[in-house]
């Protein structure tokens, strides 16, 4: 725990148990982080399910979100992987809903950031390539692994260059996971610890005259911390789709 | 001087010098976002289209100044 | 410079904790709850990828689908309809020419007729004011033989007269008419 009278930007990512429940000697309590992603999966549900009730032709506005982030999830896929992409749709839907969800409802006041732990991060992208190696096994066989061998490489330098391709795949989980987990992680540290410096001059006596300075730098990370929020989940989604098209049309 | 203050003495100056290796993602970011403001002065009609690609070429390279910070943050809290 | 600003921030916050060595952990890589988050990610990833895969996106899918549909089918019809209305359109021009060109034909008819009947009335009119003319003359000429045969007495008389008065003596009828006949001749 934190010395009173320092900032302790750290504490915000404790897990909380809510409902403590114990399977199998495993401690599958209901946490604050569970707790935040049930509440991620019922608005993305929400949505989604009850915008497409009405079908009618001209969308009112529930119909209206639904259908857009369809399209552009839809559109991202497509754009990168083309029409065959269509049949990971519904996973790389999932998955992008979820992370952007889970991002936006982290900034809520006194909310709890699913994706800004590691182990959850990394779910995901093993769960990606995990995703990835089946499709690209299942749909190519062994020609699959043609993806590690470029084309055009003279004969003496293949070895490095299959070493350097595996490597490069090895760190595309690391990198996926790291890449949403450190800017979540990030964003909530600077957000809370600016937060913390404007109580600190209020308190300050004098100094209160400066207090509204790092308020209004709060202000403006939150709002950059709202676009890395869906920045994030965009870019994780486009990574997905970039090595789901490498799964379905391998080599260079 | 005894393990523990030298330990922890190595482990701020380590996180210090991790969070250089974030001032060069950042020259990596902003020459991404330079190169695509030059392009899109020659070619105004075609910036629209690579806005997203500029984005995330710029989170690809933002990524590894995050990979910094994670170390730094390594340093600090995991020993 | 978020980053760099977040990280720089830790580690001057940091330090006095440190500084007293009591670790308050790094809950992301707190491997006890590790198990728990799994689980219950697993849950709910799981519900929404059932949810979205059976329910949501067939939906919207279909929604999106109906319209484009619609969409096409309209514009199919609309297509239609304007290449019906340019065919009128066509025929109609045609129907306008041709009623054009009926009018044209039947007022030069009126015209030539008209013009034949102006013809013909005019050669009556003229003949009529020929004949007219024939008799006016023939009648000036009367009436000027007449005034002649008048003037020739009124001559004689006046001749007569001024004789008299003259010589004194009145002419013969036979003296006169000679006179005036040969002044007459010359």
């Amino acid at each position: 725990m934190a010395q009173p009278g320092t900032i302790d930007p750290i504490h915000q990512f404790e897990i909380q148990k809510l409902v403590p429940i114990n399977l199998f000697g495993f401690d599958m309590s209901f946490t604050n982080s569970a707790l935040w992603m049930v509440i991620a999966v019922s608005v993305t549900t929400f949505v989604m399910v009850y915008g497409s009730a009405s079908r009618s032709i001209v969308p009112g506005r529930l119909q209206s979100l639904a259908e857009m982030a369809y399209e552009f999830v839809a559109n991202t896929l497509t754009g990168v992987t083309g029409r065959e992409g269509m049949k990971f749709f519904p996973f790389v839907f999932s998955l992008f809903m979820f992370v952007f969800a889970a991002n936006m409802l982290g900034m809520i006041p006194g909310s709890f950031t699913t994706t800004s732990h590691i182990i959850v991060t990394a779910a995901f992208a093993m769960l990606v390539i995990t995703v990835v190696l089946v499709a690209g096994i299942v749909g190519h066989g062994s020609h699959f692994f043609g993806l590690f061998v470029p084309s055009g490489v003279p004969g003496w330098l293949l070895p490095f260059m299959v070493l350097i391709e595996v490597v490069s795949f090895v760190s595309r989980p690391i990198s996926l996971s790291l890449r949403l987990f450190g800017n979540m992680l990030a964003g909530h540290i600077a957000l809370k610890v600016f937060g913390a410096f404007v109580a600190a001059l209020l308190g300050a006596g004098a100094a209160g005259i400066l207090a509204p300075l790092p308020l209004l730098l709060a202000v403006a990370l939150t709002a950059l911390e709202f676009l890395v929020a869906f920045l994030q989940a965009y870019v994780f989604t486009i990574l997905t789709c970039v090595y789901l098209n490498d799964a379905l049309h391998p080599g260079h | 001087m005894e393990l523990a203050a030298a330990s922890a003495l190595a482990k701020f100056i380590g996180a210090g010098l991790a969070c250089l290796g974030m001032g060069l993602a950042a020259i990596g970011v902003g020459n991404i976002f330079g190169n695509f403001l030059s392009g899109a002065l020659r070619n105004p009609s075609a910036a629209d289209g690579q806005f997203g690609r500029a984005f995330i070429g710029a989170a690809l390279a933002e990524g590894l100044g995050i990979f910094c910070f994670v170390v730094a943050l390594v340093l600090l809290f995991v020993v | 410079m978020r980053r760099f600003l977040a990280s720089a921030l830790v580690l001057s916050s940091a330090l006095p904790a440190f500084a007293a060595e009591s670790k308050g952990g790094f809950p992301p890589f707190n491997a006890t709850t590790f198990a728990g988050q799994l689980f219950w990610l697993a849950l709910t990833f799981g519900t929404l990828y059932l949810l979205m895969s059976r329910v949501a996106l067939p939906r919207v899918g279909a929604i999106l689908s109906e319209r484009e549909a619609t969409i096409e089918s309209s514009l199919a019809q609309a297509s239609k309809a304007q290449a019906a209305a340019e065919a009128e359109a066509q025929g109609l021009e045609q129907a306008l020419a041709k009623a054009k060109a009926n009018a044209q034909a039947i007022a030069q008819e009126a015209r030539t007729k008209s013009a034949r009947e102006i013809d013909a009335k005019r050669s009556a009119v003229e003949k009529d004011l020929a004949a007219k003319m024939v008799a006016a003359e023939a009648s000036i000429n009367e009436t000027k033989a007449k005034a002649m045969a008048n003037v020739e007495d009124i001559a004689k008389d006046a001749v007569s007269a001024i004789v008299e008065q003259l010589a004194g003596k009145a002419p013969t009828a036979a003296a006169v008419t000679k006179a005036i006949n040969a002044a007459r001749g010359e």
